[in-house]
């Protein structure tokens, strides 16, 4: 690791609205601390467009933590940056070199329309997880927790599942702008736990039935999602979900 | 005296009894009312996501605001460590009482103890619904759900799901959320910002909420508001909270009448990862969970340069469980995080700053868990390396992602070397005051969750914040609430083009365009910075008088800078985050304003609030029980000018004694 700062040139995508033509700038960022987050210099780059009164560039961030889901950039040609596991936020300025030139750009897809620069509206997944990922419990419903015994196996699964944190970079790096990892993770931990199994075969079916309604391509099992997945959702689950989704529609009444 | 204008209806009789009973006498709303009675809902946290389903399962019409790009992102979703619920499942004494008994110490008997019980008696509940829900709890392999211990308890009473506990909740939640939107109860409105409340006939009847896409102000009438929004700690730039989170929404409120209170109470986490230089963005935390099994420790000698795994057990000063041998490791938050700053400020501390202490797992990875996976794999006489080797795993298992963190972070492997951490703002005690029912002073406007003041006194113990904020979202307001709603039932929806919704829109506009048109040079950020610094500085972990009456002069002189040389890039009715955070730290400007106010005011030492003229020789907080046990109450009545109102706080259940965790 070097504790020198370093020059770091960009292209980013700069985009005024949905409904207008973006394109590729060009900055240069001196001054770059290994330290930094990436996220970070994006915020030492806005302060200095600021002081010369030209206009910042927008992301999307919140926790900076890597769990909320918000950062989005698509950085030299994978979601989230070169690094596995990881958001944009947790990726750090150590993995780059001094004089590298960094390509920015948002999530791609249709399912996913730019709002300005690097923000896109990913409402989508919002409207899936509506059309049937929960289960339909009210408050006050439930019984006693540990009334309902769940193996280790499968409660370490259905977690896995759940660690999904909505980001949206498997969309991104699928060449169909496919959602089938998004949804097979929260199709699969409900399929895998007692709770979730009244619901079971309507959930697979209403939830893959949403995802087409919103423009999302098809999966081909590239597998691309998984690899960029920031938090590595498994390609099991695509798997999971295709036989949930079988299964739903061989038994659904005519 | 408790001032008349606060009424906190706390119900009479046995504390045990005061919920149920309540409960059972409370006024309904009929089914066939809900239906005609319109909720605001703003923010989707925990407390927001749980109140806005649960009250659309009711038969309430719902609105739901956040200001992220999907309710799922609030920030509730970062904590880490676990939630507590006093359901016994260890075995080891655990009881409604002990919780309440361990929370009322905790906050250092500034807390009402009528909300605390309730809390307390709900908490299992809370983790019956999240499991129903299908939220993957941390299971023993006989299918049971496990606990870990938190600081100041020594029970284990902590549920969790890894180091994504809040993760999980609030998808749970978030779900049941959706779940009503699909159904069309909630109408959902993301990349929304609250920016004002409207007031009809003295009672809170909508919002001003700013299209953060289109930058177009819009209207929206509820029967009942409910602020939903978190905390405050990003008054001090960097804190372990969003980037996002803020003020706003309750400041709006607190300027329309809602009293603010206890604003000084501040919670200082004492594991988060040290600031690393200038461009530092934000602090991440390291979960109060791996306080189970971390050790704390600063170098004997001063100036100790060698590396800290060459550092020897006879020479490392294991100074918590030195000072506080009952509750070692484990002490409550604000304790824990002053013991740190006393070994740094005397020289003990470690890293290039000095200002970090270790927070070690060799001990526990190879004595807790490498042993006990190798005894229970039949391993007979383990070397180290199988031990080290097997006692990863565990660890991996339990803080995977948060030691996945701090090695990206750091560029440190937790694994091999202890962590550097250091005290870092966290949470906010203080909030807008609420009575029994959670509404503010304002009628028909509420605050759940942290928004709120109610729960942690002066000091939140670990894992109780996603208690309460489920707590007060699953199970309170959706039985309070009936008790102002069933009295407007008779009252229609009220078109947005009244009067008070035109004023209060035209009044936001204009605080927009005034931002806009200062036309300076110094950014928000800029400006946020540098109050983010007076606050640390001077209201921050240690505060004296002179430090405060500096902060409130420094903080008054810094906003009238920021209204003659902000520079807002980007125009006011477009998508502009350069806007909405001009607008936060305007808020903060004020907010900052009244802490240092209130923490002047409290001429004592408890919880996070630690006035350095008030300690016992030993350097713990010294109370005064005779003239600070109540709750600040601030009414807002124009800049820089508030009065105080107090609600005394009575103990009838619950001994008040010095804290003791020695």
């Amino acid at each position: 690791m070097s504790n020198e700062n370093m020059t770091i040139h960009l292209k980013v995508w700069k985009q005024k609205n949905a409904g207008s033509k973006g394109h590729l700038e060009d900055y240069k960022v001196e001054n770059v601390s290994p330290d930094m987050s990436f996220l970070e210099m994006f915020d030492v780059l806005n302060e200095e467009l600021i002081h010369d009164n030209k206009e910042p560039i927008a992301f999307d961030h919140d926790c900076r933590e890597g769990i909320c889901g918000m950062c989005s950039m698509y950085i030299n040609g994978r979601p989230h940056g070169p690094l596995e596991g990881v958001t944009t936020c947790q990726l750090h300025m150590r993995s780059f070199k001094d004089g590298d030139t960094i390509v920015v750009e948002p999530w791609r897809a249709a399912a996913f329309p730019v709002i300005k620069d690097l923000v896109v509206d990913r409402t989508a997944f919002d409207r899936i997880i509506a059309s049937g990922g929960y289960v339909s419990v009210n408050t006050g419903n439930a019984q006693d927790a540990n009334n309902l015994p769940i193996g280790k196996d499968k409660a370490d699964l259905a977690f896995a599942a759940a660690a999904c944190i909505g980001c949206g970079a498997c969309v991104a790096a699928c060449k169909n702008a496919s959602a089938m990892l998004f949804v097979s993770a929260k199709v699969s931990q409900l399929a895998q736990l007692p709770q979730g199994e009244p619901e079971r075969q309507a959930r697979a079916l209403s939830m893959v039935a949403q995802m087409d309604a919103e423009g999302f391509g098809s999966c081909t099992n590239t597998g691309a999602c998984s690899a960029e997945c920031p938090k590595e959702i498994s390609l099991d689950n695509i798997a999971r979900l295709n036989r949930e989704f079988m299964g739903a529609s061989l038994s659904k009444p005519e | 005296m408790t001032s008349s204008k606060l009424d906190a209806k706390i119900p009479q009789g046995p504390i045990a009894e005061k919920w149920t009973k309540y409960k059972s006498t409370i006024p309904l709303v009929n089914p066939a009312n809900k239906r005609n009675l319109e909720i605001i809902v703003v923010g989707t946290g925990l407390a927001g996501a749980s109140a806005a389903a649960s009250l659309a399962e009711m038969g309430y019409q719902v609105k739901a605001f956040c200001f992220q790009d999907s309710p799922r992102r609030a920030h509730s979703i970062a904590a880490q460590g676990g939630i507590n619920a006093a359901k016994n499942y260890q075995n080891d004494g655990d009881s409604v009482y002990r919780l309440f008994y361990d929370t009322i110490k905790g906050g250092d008997y500034r807390s009402r103890e009528a909300n605390v019980h309730r809390l307390a008696e709900v908490s299992g509940n809370i983790i019956d619904q999240c499991v129903a829900q299908g939220v993957p709890f941390a299971r023993d392999y006989g299918g049971m759900l496990r606990n870990r211990s938190f600081g100041g308890t020594q029970v284990k009473r902590t549920f969790y799901a890894a180091g994504q506990t809040g993760q999980q909740l609030l998808l749970g939640a978030y779900s049941a959320l959706e779940r009503q939107v699909g159904l069309g109860a909630v109408k959902m409105y993301s990349r929304h910002e609250m920016l004002d409340v409207v007031i009809i006939d003295g009672k809170a009847r909508g919002i001003i909420a700013r299209n953060l896409t289109t930058g177009k102000l819009e209207r929206y009438f509820g029967h009942a508001v409910l602020l939903c929004t978190g905390g405050y700690g990003n008054v001090f730039y960097l804190s372990t909270n969003a980037m996002g989170s803020n003020v706003t929404a309750a400041w709006k409120a607190h300027k329309r009448g809602a009293y603010f209170g206890n604003p000084c109470f501040t919670q200082i986490h004492p594991t988060c990862i040290p600031v690393s230089g200038d461009h530092q963005s934000k602090l991440t935390l390291m979960s109060e969970s791996l306080r189970n099994d971390g050790r704390i420790w600063v170098p004997k000698q001063k100036d100790e340069t060698r590396a800290a795994n060459d550092i020897p057990e006879e020479d490392r000063d294991y100074y918590l469980e030195r000072r506080y041998p009952a509750f070692g490791n484990l002490v409550p938050r604000d304790i824990a995080s002053r013991a740190a700053k006393e070994r740094c400020d005397a020289g003990y501390g470690v890293g290039t700053t000095k200002q970090a202490v270790y927070l070690d797992f060799r001990y526990n990875l190879i004595n807790k868990y490498g042993k006990a996976e190798a005894s229970r794999l039949g391993i007979e006489n383990p070397d180290l390396d199988t031990l080290v080797k097997l006692g990863k795993e565990v660890v991996k298992e339990e803080y995977g992602n948060l030691f996945d963190m701090y090695k990206q972070i750091t560029g440190e492997d937790p694994y091999e070397v202890p962590m550097k951490i250091y005290p870092a703002v966290h949470y906010t005690m203080g909030g807008l005051w609420v009575d029994y029912n959670l509404m503010t002073t304002v009628p028909g406007m509420y605050a759940l969750g942290e928004a709120n003041f109610s729960d942690h006194g002066a000091n939140r113990l670990g894992a109780s914040a996603l208690m309460q904020g489920l707590s007060d979202g699953y199970f309170v307001i959706p039985i309070t609430i009936g008790a102002y709603l069933s009295s407007e039932i008779r009252t229609k929806a009220i078109p947005t083009d009244h009067e008070a919704f035109v004023a209060a829109e035209r009044q936001v506009k204009e605080r927009l365009e005034d931002l806009k048109k200062i036309n300076g040079t110094q950014s928000p950020e800029s400006f946020h910075k540098r109050l983010g610094h007076i606050m640390w500085e001077k209201c921050g972990m240690a505060r004296n008088e002179k430090g405060l009456t500096e902060a409130i002069g420094e903080i008054r002189e810094l906003r009238k800078e920021f209204w003659k040389d902000l520079r807002v890039t980007g125009d006011v009715d477009e998508f502009n985050p350069e806007l909405d955070k001009a607008g936060r730290v305007a808020d903060f400007l004020e907010l900052g304003e009244l802490m240092c106010i209130d923490a002047l005011d409290r001429k004592e030492s408890c919880g996070g609030h630690f006035r350095e003229e008030y300690q016992e020789d030993g350097g713990e907080a010294k109370r005064d029980d005779e003239n600070f046990m109540f709750v600040s109450a601030w009414e807002y009545n124009k800049e820089s000018d508030w009065t105080l109102h107090k609600e005394v706080l009575e103990y009838e259940n619950i001994k008040i004694a010095q804290r003791n965790y020695k």
